[in-house]
C-alpha cells in the first residue's frame, strides 16, 4: 500500500526526523491558513500516488501566501496522469546545498532489507544507479543486528561526509530505520535528502510503501485503503474487500481463474492466440460458492467484457463448489454473456455433472479453451 | 531417491487442527506420507485422523521425532511456528500460509540459515516426490514417478505442467513450489544444486513468473557452472502490465526490472528451452529426450 507524502512526512517526524515545515490543505482557504502560518517562498505538492508526479507538473512554487493559494488551487483543480489532486501540502522551500538519496528496501535474493545511499539523489533510484553506479552504496541489514548506529555512520563517511555532520546524518538514518521496521515498509525512501547550505539534513520528499501482508498490524492505514478508492477503480476495491486479486486490464475476455501463476498463464496464453484480457482475477485455493459468484459479479461489472473465460484446476479448489458459484451467480446477475469453462481437478465429475445439467459446456485443456474464448470476443461476445 | 523428501521423511503437522491443516493431513497420509505427529497450541492430547495432537513442537519432538514439519498456521503466528520448528531441530520446513510480513520471513530465512536448515515457501503448494511422499496440498492424481524433477514459483500452473507431463508418460522425481511471498527460502539455484546431484533426475523444468530477478541469477548460474543437466523452463506473465501486482505479492515488475521477457532473454541466452504455452514444456522434454537418446 502506498502512502501519501503527507503521511509518510508525519511517520518521520515522529521519529525526530526532519523535514521541512508544512500542512495539508483540501482547498483556497485551507492553503492560506497553511501558508500564513509558514515563511515563503514555498513548494505547493500534489498529494497524488502516481510515479514522475514533479515531471507531471504537480510541484510548484510560489512566492507569497497569495500566491500559495492559487497555486493549491490550480493544482485541486487538476488531474494528473488521469488522477484528480484532492489535497496539497504546502511547505517551505529549503535552501539547498546537495541533494541525497536514501532508502531501505528488501533484497529477494539474499532474503533481507537492504539500505541504499548515494550523495547524488533527487532523480529516480534506477537512474542514480544507472548514471552514476560507483556512487550507489548498498548495505544487506543483518536482521538479528538491525542497522547500528556504527553502521550508520559507515554509511554516511561513505556518502562523503566527515565529522559532527556524520553524527547527524548518522542519527536521521537510524530513526529512518526504526520507522521502517515498526511500520513494516516494503520501500521507504528519502529523495532528495536535502543537506541544506547551513549543513543541516531535512528529507524534503519521502515515500513509504507499506508491506500488505503486514497490514493487519496497522489497522488505520488498512481502514484508509479501503475507504480511498482514489488509488482504485470499483472493482479493485470491490476485490480487496472479497479477498480476491484482482487487476484491471484494457481487453475484452474477462478472467477468472484459481492461483496466480494459472491465471497469469492464461492471460498469456489468451494474448498468444490475438486475443486481449480485460482483467486478472485470482480467485485463491480452496473458493467456496460464494466467492466464486462474487468473482463473477466483480468481472462483469467491466462493461468492456463480451466474453467470460474461467480456467479452474481444482487442488484445494473444488469443481463442484466452482460450478455451484457459477450457477449461483447466473441466477442473481443473469449471466449473459458467454462463457468458456474449463474445469478439472478436484472433484471434476461433480463439478461437471452440475454445470452439464444446467446446459453449461465445459473444455478439456487450457489452451483449447482460450483459443474458444479468443474466438468468441472477436465476434463480440456472439 | 528424489530431493528434501522421500520414504523415509518423518513429519509434523503444525496446525494440524484447523480446516486446511486437517483436510491436507488426511490426504498426506493417504498418499502415503509418514505424518508422526500434529501441533496446536491449545489443543494437545487429542487426535486427527489419528495422528497425535501435541500443544507444542518440543513435546511432539520427544515422542516422535520428525525431520520435516509442513505450516498451515495462519500467517500472523506462521514466523513463530516456524521459528519453534527449527529451534526444536527440524531441518526441512514446509510454509504453506500465505501472505505472511516480509519482516517476519525475512527473521525466519535468518535463523534457517543459522540452523542449517532448508525452508521452501511461505506460499508455497509444498513438494511431492511421487510414489513416496508429499508434503504439500497438491492433487497427487497428476503425477506419477520418474525422472523429471520440477521447480516452480506457482501453485496451480505446476499442476498444469506437471498434468501435461503424466500425460505423455513423463513421470517426476520431485515437483517443488517455492512460493509466491516475496521473500521465499529455498531458490532456483538451491533446488537447482540438488536435482544436480540427485541420480534419478535426468532433466529439470523450472516455472518462473515475473517479479524480481531470481530467473536471471539462475540463468547467470547455469551458464557459469555449465549445469549439466537439461532444463526446459516456462515464464509466467508476458502479458502483465508495469506496476500491477498479479496476485502472488512477488509477481510485480518494477519499471523495466522483473519483466518476462527479460527472464525469457536470460534463460535463452543460458541455452534453456523456453516453452511459449504450459502444454509445450512436455513437447520440449521429449525433443530433448530425442536428442540424448540419439547422441
Amino acid at each position: 500500500m502506498k502512502l501519501f507524502e503527507y503521511e509518510t512526512k508525519n511517520i518521520l517526524r515522529k521519529y525526530g526526523i526532519p523535514t521541512p515545515k508544512g500542512g495539508l490543505a483540501t482547498n483556497r482557504s485551507e492553503a492560506e491558513e497553511v501558508a500564513t502560518k509558514l515563511k515563503p517562498p514555498f513548494v505547493v505538492k500534489a498529494q497524488v500516488l502516481v510515479a514522475g508526479r514533479g515531471k507531471a507538473g504537480g510541484i510548484l512554487f510560489a512566492n507569497s501566501v497569495e500566491e500559495a493559494e492559487k497555486t493549491a488551487e490550480k493544482l485541486l483543480n487538476m488531474q494528473i496522469k488521469s488522477i484528480p489532486v484532492k489535497s496539497v501540502w504546502i511547505e517551505e522551500k529549503l535552501q539547498i546545498k546537495k541533494e541525497l538519496y536514501f532508502g531501505i528496501t528488501t533484497d529477494r535474493f539474499n532474503q533481507s532489507y537492504v539500505a541504499i545511499a548515494s550523495e547524488f539523489g533527487g532523480i529516480e533510484i534506477e537512474e542514480i544507479a544507472a548514471k552514476t553506479p560507483e556512487k550507489v552504496v548498498m548495505f544487506y541489514i543483518n536482521p538479528q543486528k538491525g542497522l547500528r548506529s556504527f553502521h550508520t555512520r559507515q554509511i554516511a563517511r561513505t556518502m562523503g561526509y566527515a565529522g559532527c555532520q556524520i553524527l547527524e546524518l548518522g542519527k536521521i538514518l537510524e530513526r529512518f530505520y526504526a520507522a521502517s521496521m515498526d511500520y513494516d515498509v516494503e520501500l521507504i525512501e528519502m529523495n532528495p535528502l536535502v543537506e541544506t547550505i547551513d549543513g543541516k539534513f531535512v528529507a524534503a520528499d519521502a515515500r513509504i510503501i507499506l508491506d500488505d501482508s503486514a497490514l493487519f498490524r496497522h489497522p488505520e492505514y488498512k481502514k484508509r485503503l479501503l475507504e480511498d478508492e482514489s488509488e482504485l477503480t470499483s472493482q479493485e476495491l470491490e476485490a480487496l474487500k472479497s479477498d480476491l486479486a484482482y487487476v484491471k486490464l484494457d481487453g475484452n475476455i474477462g478472467v477468472i481463474g484459481n492461483g496466480a501463476g494459472l491465471v497469469m498463464a492464461t492471460l498469456d496464453t489468451i494474448q498468444h492466440y490475438g486475443g486481449k484480457p480485460a482483467n486478472f482475477l485470482d480467485v485463491g485455493g480452496g473458493a467456496p460458492a460464494e466467492k466464486i459468484a462474487t468473482a463473477l459479479k466483480i468481472v462483469l461489472s467491466d462493461p468492456n467484457v463480451d466474453t467470460l473465460f474461467i480456467n479452474i484446476l481444482g487442488g484445494i479448489t473444488r469443481c463442484d463448489e466452482v460450478a455451484r458459484g457459477i450457477l449461483e451467480a447466473k441466477e442473481e446477475v443473469g449471466v449473459t454473456k458467454p462463457m468458456v469453462i474449463r474445469l478439472v481437478g478436484t472433484n471434476e465429475e461433480e463439478g461437471k455433472t452440475i454445470l452439464t445439467k444446467a446446459g453449461i459446456h465445459m473444455l478439456e485443456s487450457m489452451e483449447e479453451a482460450a483459443q474458444r474464448a479468443v474466438e468468441i470476443s472477436k465476434h463480440g461476445g456472439k | 531417491m528424489g530431493i528434501l523428501i522421500n520414504k523415509k521423511t518423518h513429519a509434523i503437522v503444525q496446525g494440524i487442527t484447523g480446516t486446511q491443516g486437517r483436510f491436507h493431513a488426511k490426504l498426506m497420509l493417504e498418499y502415503g506420507t509418514k505424518i508422526v505427529a500434529g501441533t496446536s497450541p491449545g489443543k494437545g492430547g487429542t487426535q486427527v485422523h489419528g495422528v497425535p495432537v501435541y500443544d507444542t513442537v518440543e513435546e511432539a519432538q520427544k515422542k516422535y521425532p520428525a525431520n520435516a514439519s509442513i505450516i498451515f498456521v495462519p500467517a500472523p503466528f506462521a514466523a513463530d511456528a516456524a521459528l519453534e520448528a527449527l529451534e526444536n531441530e527440524i531441518k526441512t520446513l514446509i510454509i504453506i500460509t500465505e501472505h505472511i510480513p516480509i519482516k517476519d520471513a525475512i527473521n525466519v530465512m535468518a535463523y534457517a540459515k543459522q540452523a542449517n536448515a532448508t525452508i521452501i515457501g511461505p506460499n508455497t503448494p509444498g513438494i511431492i516426490t511421487p510414489g513416496q511422499s508429499k508434503l504439500g496440498i497438491m492433487p497427487t492424481h497428476i503425477f506419477k514417478p520418474g525422472n523429471i524433477g520440477i521447480v516452480s514459483r506457482s501453485g496451480t500452473l505446476t499442476y498444469e505442467i506437471a498434468a501435461s507431463l503424466t500425460r505423455k508418460n513423463l513421470g517426476q522425481s520431485t515437483c517443488l513450489g517455492l512460493g509466491g511471498d516475496p521473500i521465499t527460502g529455498l531458490n532456483f539455484i538451491n533446488a537447482l544444486k540438488m536435482f544436480e546431484k540427485d541420480r534419478q533426475t535426468k532433466a529439470v523444468v523450472l516455472i518462473g513468473e515475473i517479479g524480481g530477478k531470481l530467473e536471471e541469477l539462475t540463468a547467470q548460474y547455469i551458464v557459469e557452472e555449465k549445469y549439466p543437466k537439461p532444463i526446459v523452463a516456462f515464464i509466467a506473465g508476458r502479458s502483465a502490465p508495469p506496476g500491477k501486482r498479479m496476485g502472488h505479492a512477488g509477481a510485480i515488475v518494477m519499471g523495466k526490472a522483473g519483466t518476462a521477457n527479460s527472464k525469457i532473454d536470460a534463460l535463452k541466452n543460458a541455452d534453456v528451452k523456453v516453452a511459449e504455452k504450459p502444454n509445450e514444456v512436455a513437447e520440449s522434454l521429449k525433443e530433448l529426450a530425442y536428442i540424448y537418446e540419439n547422441g
